[in-house]
């Protein structure tokens, strides 16, 4: 399980190169402290061995014994040395420290002489460490260095008076000093302990290094990254990682969050025209069959009020009834544009009388509930072109959507009413473009936030593609997948007739990339940079227009408001938190009129503190040419 | 002069079938009803109608059967179809196929009876035409037709497309003859979106009667001939030139013009 952690392999995976590194080096290092421990006693028992010899030269010159054997003794004293022995050259101990082997016979093939007398002649000359040997005399006991050190024959023995060596004889007899290595071995083991406790802790050291950093910038980014998947596998496609680093693992998460942010957008598009395609079907379903009873009640009313021409009390009732059925032919007619997307009948209209005309509709419906009007008109507001049914019908259905929000406990409608200026940077819409040929450019089965696209072929290198550019002004989301790169030779040619719509003599002040060039029939010239990075773009037509005049509308409610997951939600088809009681169309149908009007519909709210629409009407929504 | 006007309704709504029985009933027209396309089809085989209403969806097939039928025998019934909006395409198609003209569902009994009206003038225009051509040499003009370039949708809506991608659209003659001298005209505004087959003009005639003129096209006006307000026949003196109605933006007229008939085409028939 905690190996199935990339960091956890990672930290395991550097916590072992180190031990190997760091254990080969404790290794040599303790093997060569031991071995230069080593040879400095040996050195230090060769140069005790010759001080031996030295000092108890004179007295071997004049053969006294005895004093040869008390220098041994206090030699032998000493606490490292264990043994201090002259051998003789038939292996009589002759001499030693320990008084008890005076005199035994040592064999010739014993460990110590062994490096001497391994051939049948022994040798005379050998160096330091062939006369070094080092040994336990019981398995458990202390490690014992012992050095062996000749006597040679010299012209004072022979010639001395006691005539005790002959002549030819090259060496009289050794001197074998063995000391004692437990002081060392202690120390060596100190030595090995002291570098074990190192190697451990800065391998835990290396480890916990190792472990914060990976935990730094590969398990959490990881981690985050494995979340941010299984979110979006669940659905969520509104879930973003946050905290991107700088490096591979912060840009895979950007691209990741690129990545579900334009599959949110194709799967809400995606959903969108699903959903108005089967509500086109069925208000289509729905209008043919409300269609017919309607025929038949606005026939006959339509042929009674002509028979009934001498009977005013009786034609004023009729015409309200011929009037509202044409008003619900409008409402049948406007659901069927909706679903098709078509265009409103409009007509100049005072926007405060539009609601007022609204609230005389519901009004007995809000007094039984106890909610009160508050109107903040602004006066004398210009005259709008809309469709008064639509537009009225957008008031209805927002008022019932307050008065269900509100409930039974009474509340408040504030509707607010002023005229506002907006830029049209990011907001005016190119609906028509054409080539220098005047072929049409708008491509309807490519749409950029739901907005048909701007269509232009590439040609590079003999490789083709099309890129679609953002119809909206100032907003530039265009879409450059082509496949292949485009570069300073590229051709930027209409698809139908492939004339150029490179703009000549001219480039973009801001990155020196070709100017493509579009003529909006009726609203000048679109200019935009053909560089996929660079933002530039001129449109002088709307640009001059100035700052645009919007009617913006407030509908406020103290209801119990829209919960903030639903919010992006709520202007899709069939969408409704009201349940059975409603159909999912009120807002759907809401945001299409206004969106036919060239205007926006936005939405703030507040749970258990209220929501408010903001609809903003242009004015003018294009100048007349 | 005229034959007797004999109208067959072709609805499966019994209550709208019944309408406009009552409403023709209102003119003394005598009237014949059928209740599917089958019924429909053997009694305009049994008997000559100058008119027949038809309703273009129903159980048993759709009012294009009847068109086909009539067009099959020969038959120069005039023929309106009775269309909700969901089907103003098919009855701008049926237009293009032969059909006189459409009115969308629901009608007052106002619209039903102007289109019943035009649609009788329709038929002895045309029958005086047979008479003159049968008896003279010389062959008199009862309207005048449009001119080659144009299009027309049925015989009510012209549009003439200009070099800059405007199209201009005005009234066909021949639906002006078939209604009596002009007496009001009611324009929508500049920045108005008309729709194909969709009502962009309202005519009102000395007879008290209202005719609405469907738009040939989609899109959106941008001028609107202010001459027609201020000179009150010029509609009808000069109908395809200086009597023009709107200029429009169309939206897309390479997909609409499929459902107009080019007015060349009318030109080399009456050669013929």
């Amino acid at each position: 399980m905690l190996f199935k952690k990339i960091g956890f392999r990672l930290i395991f995976a550097v916590a072992l190169t180190s031990l190997i590194i760091i254990g080969v080096f404790a290794y040599f290092n303790i093997k060569s402290q031991t071995s230069s421990l080593i040879s400095e006693v040996e050195r230090h028992a060769n140069q005790l061995g010759e001080t031996v010899i030295s000092s108890t030269r004179f007295d071997m010159m004049l053969n006294q014994r005895d004093r040869i054997q008390q220098i041994i003794n206090s030699i032998g004293t000493q606490p490292q040395i264990r043994d201090v022995r002259i051998i003789n050259k038939i292996g009589k101990i002759i001499y030693s420290s320990d008084s008890n082997n005076i005199n035994k016979m040592v064999d010739k093939r014993a460990e110590s002489c062994y490096a001497c007398h391994s051939e049948d002649q022994p040798l005379e000359q050998i160096s330091i460490t062939e006369r070094t040997r080092v040994f336990r005399v019981f398995p458990d006991s202390n490690r014992i260095l012992g050095i062996i050190t000749p006597i040679y024959n010299e012209r004072s023995c022979w010639q001395a008076d006691c005539h005790a060596h002959p002549t030819n004889q090259k060496v009289l007899g050794v001197l074998d000093v063995s000391i004692s290595l437990a002081e060392v071995d202690k120390a060596i083991i100190t030595r090995e302990w002291e570098i074990v406790i190192f190697a451990i802790v800065a391998i835990i050291a290396v480890g916990l290094l190792i472990a914060f950093f990976v935990r730094r910038w590969v398990s959490n980014p990881v981690q985050d990254l494995l979340d941010a998947t299984q979110q979006v596998s669940q659905g969520n496609l509104n879930y973003a990682i946050k905290n991107l680093g700088d490096d591979e693992i912060g840009k895979l998460g950007s691209s990741f969050n690129n990545m579900t942010k334009k599959l949110a957008e194709a799967r809400m598009q995606l959903f969108q025209s699903d959903k108005m395609a089967s509500l086109g079907r069925l208000a289509a379903g729905v209008a043919h069959e409300i269609n017919n009873p309607l025929t038949g009640v606005l026939t006959y009313s339509s042929f009674l009020l002509k028979r009934t021409k001498d009977n005013p009390e009786l034609q004023e009732d009729l015409n309200i009834i011929v009037r509202e059925t044409l008003r619900s032919r409008e409402i049948v007619k406007s659901l069927l544009d909706f679903a098709r997307q078509s265009v409103p009948k409009k007509n100049n209209a005072d926007i405060n009388e539009i609601i007022e005309k609204a609230i005389s509709v519901i009004e007995k419906q809000l007094s039984v509930k106890k909610i009160k009007i508050a109107k903040q008109s602004e006066n004398n507001l210009p005259k709008i072109t809309v469709d008064s049914n639509q537009i009225q019908q957008v008031f209805i259905n927002l008022f019932v959507n307050a008065s269900d929000a509100i409930g039974t406990n009474g509340g408040t409608i504030t509707i607010v009413t002023k005229q506002i200026s907006l830029s049209p940077f990011g907001v005016a819409q190119l609906k028509k473009a054409s080539c220098p040929r005047r072929h049409s450019l708008i491509d309807n089965n490519f749409k950029i936030d739901g907005l048909p696209a701007l269509r232009v072929k590439v040609v590079s290198n003999e490789k083709e593609g099309i890129i679609h550019l953002d119809p909206v002004y100032g907003k530039h989301r265009n879409d450059y997948n082509t496949g292949f790169k485009i570069d300073k030779d590229t051709k930027f040619v209409c698809p139908d007739c492939d004339s150029s719509l490179v703009q000549q003599d001219k480039i973009c002040p801001r990155c020196g990339a070709p100017i493509l060039t579009f003529e909006i029939s009726g609203q000048g010239v679109y200019e935009v940079c053909s560089s996929e990075n660079s933002n530039w773009e001129k449109w002088d037509f709307v640009d001059s227009a100035g700052l645009k005049e919007y009617i913006e509308i407030k509908i406020s409610d103290t209801g119990c408001g829209i919960h903030k997951d639903d919010l992006p939600r709520i202007f899709e088809p069939f969408f409704t938190t009201k349940g059975q009681k409603g159909t999912g169309l009120g807002l759907a149908v809401i945001w299409g009129i206004i969106d036919n009007h060239h205007g926006t519909i936005n939405v703030e709210s507040e749970e258990e503190k209220g929501t408010t629409f903001i609809i903003r009407l242009p004015l003018t929504h294009q100048r007349q040419v | 002069m005229s034959k007797p006007l004999d109208i067959l309704v072709i609805d499966d709504e019994k209550v709208i079938a019944d309408a406009v029985v009552k409403a023709c009933s209102l003119e003394n027209y005598s009237i014949d009803v059928a209740s599917n396309v089958t019924t429909a089809i053997e009694k305009i085989s049994k008997k000559y109608y100058s008119i027949i209403i038809c309703d273009i969806m129903m159980p048993d097939g759709d009012g294009f059967q009847v068109l086909n039928e009539l067009q099959a025998k020969n038959n120069d019934s005039a023929l309106i179809m009775m269309t909700g909006y969901s089907t103003v395409e098919n009855a701008v198609n049926s237009l293009y196929r032969g059909a006189l003209d459409f009115i969308p569902k629901p009608f007052t009994v106002d619209e039903l009876l102007s289109s019943i009206y035009r649609a009788n003038k329709y038929q002895q225009i045309k029958e005086k035409q047979k008479q003159s051509s049968r008896n003279n040499r010389k062959v008199e003009l009862f309207y005048v037709e449009c001119p080659t370039k144009y299009y027309r949708l049925g015989h009510s809506s012209w549009l003439f497309e200009e070099r800059d991608g405007s199209v201009l659209i005005g009234v066909c003659d021949f639906f002006l003859a078939t209604i009596d001298s002009v007496t009001e005209i009611e324009f929508l505004a500049p920045e108005d979106e008309i729709a194909q087959g969709i009502s962009c003009l309202t005519i009102n005639s000395r007879n008290e009667r209202i005719h609405k003129i469907h738009s040939p096209v989609s899109g959106r006006i941008i001028d609107v001939n202010n001459n027609l307000k201020l000179i009150s026949n010029l509609i009808e003196k000069d109908p395809y030139f200086e009597g023009w109605v709107y200029r429009v933006i169309p939206h897309d007229l390479g997909y609409e013009i499929k459902n107009l008939i080019p007015c060349s085409s009318d030109r080399m028939q009456s050669r013929t």
